[in-house]
């Protein structure tokens, strides 16, 4: 009973930032600029279905290039010895280090058209590519922005597998092969999901990596709802009706997927 | 019985540096049931893991039916581990567990059909007593239950011979008893070899027909449980093995052994003449007299009732020796003993001479220590002077 008190500071720190402002951005949402009940922001938002389907696409394209690259990543990674293994996680983890902003203005320009990439490429007579302020650009700056999402939490409940487990599948006949297939994989599972949800959400919510390396073009969500707050298309209703939706999108969207997984124990979800 | 099946050839394992397995030689016979006994570090599970293929040793070599299996991975070997903690996979249902192996398509073999599979499966849960618990998950198993599903997992697949690490370790008293007589059961019924590790010398007397006695990374004496609690070849494995008092004694000839000062009729001989010589006596071998029948006399320094019998500490002359007797002799009394020809026991001189068999350490707990890590705690036992 005494320990349960420690987490009021954490309940009311709940209900003030987070509770709250979320009545607050349904109020906006349900309301016009006269203060009157309406859902004309939810019709307005009809006008902006390319901008959904793109930012969900970008974000799907992105969470699935980095479930491709991470999972070989964190699965050879928690096979190396203890040592390298420390190295390597800091390596992944070193670039979160830098600010976020500056690691997209880097990206920025290796590949503006006469960034570093095409001076690379003329250097070595290739013809040039065209890059930068594409969904292409928008997606190479996902994935290296959210990549060690993806890493981290499927190597933290790899190398917690237990060897006698894969032992034990070794000792009933399985190959390399088997092993991954029959009981590391469906293993892994939880920290799949969870490296998920963790590039995801960010990536169907980002704006700044879309803005730098997207251009006006390729605007996303979050671009929207920033617009609409601080941009000239200034309408608070309609970015708080546009955020509400999004979140619950997402939210059905982390739903399904844990009950697609749903069996497998532990699943960190939301 | 008599068939060679696996043999261990000068098996050296070391890991940095650190030798946990010494050029050991061991012959193992098909459908035996053998136990590699010892206390923790001494190399047994190290020797399993060859024998399952999860350890290489550094040098040696492991030959299955004659042919040289060093360097065979586990999944291509004809035997199956049951593991220390059973390792069974979370996120599969007890039939599935069991079924793991046999829908592996081995190399060479066809795949098996799914109603072979269920078939299969259905016996071996039923020869392990756990017909209905197919759809169970296995988490929420209790420990034996678990057990039973690791053990049928592994037989499941027709292996010659399955390794057992230490699989009654965690279970609680009642249960491992009820677990060897199974265990005895099931060897007999699948006519196969089973390769036992354990720490516990009851459980190693009781199930086996073959005890490995090792320490150090060394064997110490391969024989049966018989041989080995009559015959032990030295202190170390006297003192593992059940009780003892282990003195020392000098062969005068055969027959005869000197200890304490007096002469002792004896069974055993081929030593040379005036050998110093470890001498065993069980404490269950040793009968008390009237002082004026004693062979020696000492005083009774404590006296713990077991149930079946007591255990007294005698001291003689300072040296103090477990008897197990069912007659109460009060603390203080002035005893005499008796101890016939085949109580008596003779060892050669070891590294181990001197380091076990005396019960000057003795305390009532001393049983529920056991040999792991046993740290003396010495009670005050009033110690009556010694008077010849």
């Amino acid at each position: 009973m005494k320990l349960r008190s420690l987490a009021i500071p954490y309940v009311g720190w709940m209900a003030v930032f987070v509770i709250a402002p979320v009545l607050i951005v349904l109020g906006y949402a349900l309301t016009d600029a006269a203060g009157g009940l309406t859902l004309a922001n939810f019709q307005k938002m009809g006008e902006y279905t390319a901008v959904f389907s793109r930012s969900f696409l970008l974000a799907a394209i992105s969470t699935a290039l980095c479930l491709l690259i991470g999972y070989p990543a964190a699965y050879l990674l928690s096979r190396e010895k203890p040592r390298v293994q420390r190295i390597m996680l800091m390596l992944i983890m070193l670039p979160m280090w830098m600010n976020f902003l500056l690691r997209t203005y880097a990206w920025m320009s290796i590949l503006e058209n006469t960034g570093l990439l095409n001076r690379l490429l003329s250097f070595l007579g290739l013809p040039t590519l065209n890059i930068i302020n594409t969904p292409g650009a928008v997606v190479i700056g996902m994935v290296y922005n959210f990549l060690p999402f993806m890493i981290l939490p499927i190597y933290s409940v790899i190398v917690k597998i237990d060897n006698s487990l894969i032992e034990a599948a070794q000792d009933l006949g399985a190959g390399t092969a088997s092993v991954f297939r029959k009981v590391i994989f469906p293993l892994s599972l939880p920290g799949v999901l969870s490296g998920i949800t963790m590039v995801f959400v960010p990536a169907v919510s980002t704006f700044v990596i879309s803005q730098l390396l997207g251009g006006g073009a390729n605007i996303l969500l979050g671009d929207l709802i920033e617009m609409q707050f601080l941009g000239s298309a200034y309408n608070p209703h309609l970015g708080s009706a546009i955020a509400l939706v999004m979140m619950v999108i997402v939210m059905l969207c982390m739903w399904l997927m844990n009950k697609f997984g749903a069996g497998e124990e532990q699943a960190v979800m939301l | 019985m008599s068939k060679e099946l696996i043999r261990l050839s000068q098996c050296t394992m070391a890991f940095d540096g650190e030798v946990v397995l010494n050029s050991i030689d061991l012959v193992i016979n098909d459908k035996e049931f053998l136990t590699l006994l010892g206390p923790s570090g001494c190399g047994k599970t190290t020797t399993l893991r060859i024998i399952g293929g999860f350890a290489t040793p550094t040098s040696g070599d492991v030959f299955f039916d004659g042919v040289r299996i060093n360097d065979l991975p586990p999944y291509k070997r004809t035997v199956n581990t049951v593991f220390q903690k059973y390792a069974l996979f979370p996120h599969l249902n007890v039939f599935e567990n069991v079924a793991f192996g046999l829908r592996i398509n081995r190399h060479g073999g066809k795949k098996l059909s799914k109603a072979e599979i269920t078939q299969r499966v259905m016996e071996m849960l039923e020869i392990v007593s756990l017909k209905g618990f197919e759809n169970r998950d296995v988490t929420s198993l209790s420990g034996g239950q678990q057990q039973r599903v690791a053990i049928a997992r592994a037989l499941v697949n027709r292996p010659k011979v399955l390794l057992l690490d230490e699989p009654l370790g965690a279970l609680d008293m009642r249960l491992r008893k009820d677990m060897q007589n199974e265990l005895k059961r099931i060897h007999e019924a699948m006519g196969i070899t089973f390769i036992y590790v354990t720490h516990d010398q009851e459980e190693a007397l009781a199930m086996s027909d073959t005890v490995v006695v090792m320490d150090g990374g060394v064997i110490q004496q391969i024989g049966t449980p018989e041989a080995i609690y009559n015959e032990p070849v030295n202190a170390f494995v006297a003192d593992f093995i059940g009780e003892s008092n282990i003195v020392d004694g000098i062969m005068i000839a055969d027959g005869v052994v000197e200890i304490f000062g007096r002469r002792f009729k004896c069974l055993d001989g081929g030593f040379a003449p005036n050998e110093p010589v470890d001498v065993v006596i069980r404490p269950e071998d040793v009968d008390i007299v009237d002082v004026k029948d004693g062979m020696l006399t000492g005083t009774v320094t404590n006296i713990t009732f077991k149930g079946v019998h007591y255990d007294v500490i005698v001291d003689f002359k300072g040296f103090k020796w477990l008897i197990q007797t069912t007659d109460f002799c009060p603390v203080n009394s002035y005893i005499g003993i008796k101890i016939d020809p085949d109580g008596i026991h003779i060892m050669k001189k070891s590294a181990y001479s001197g380091m076990f068999g005396d019960y000057s350490s003795y305390s009532a707990e001393y049983d529920e220590i056991g040999d792991a890590d046993y740290e003396p705690e010495e009670p005050d036992i009033e110690e009556a002077p010694y008077e010849a």
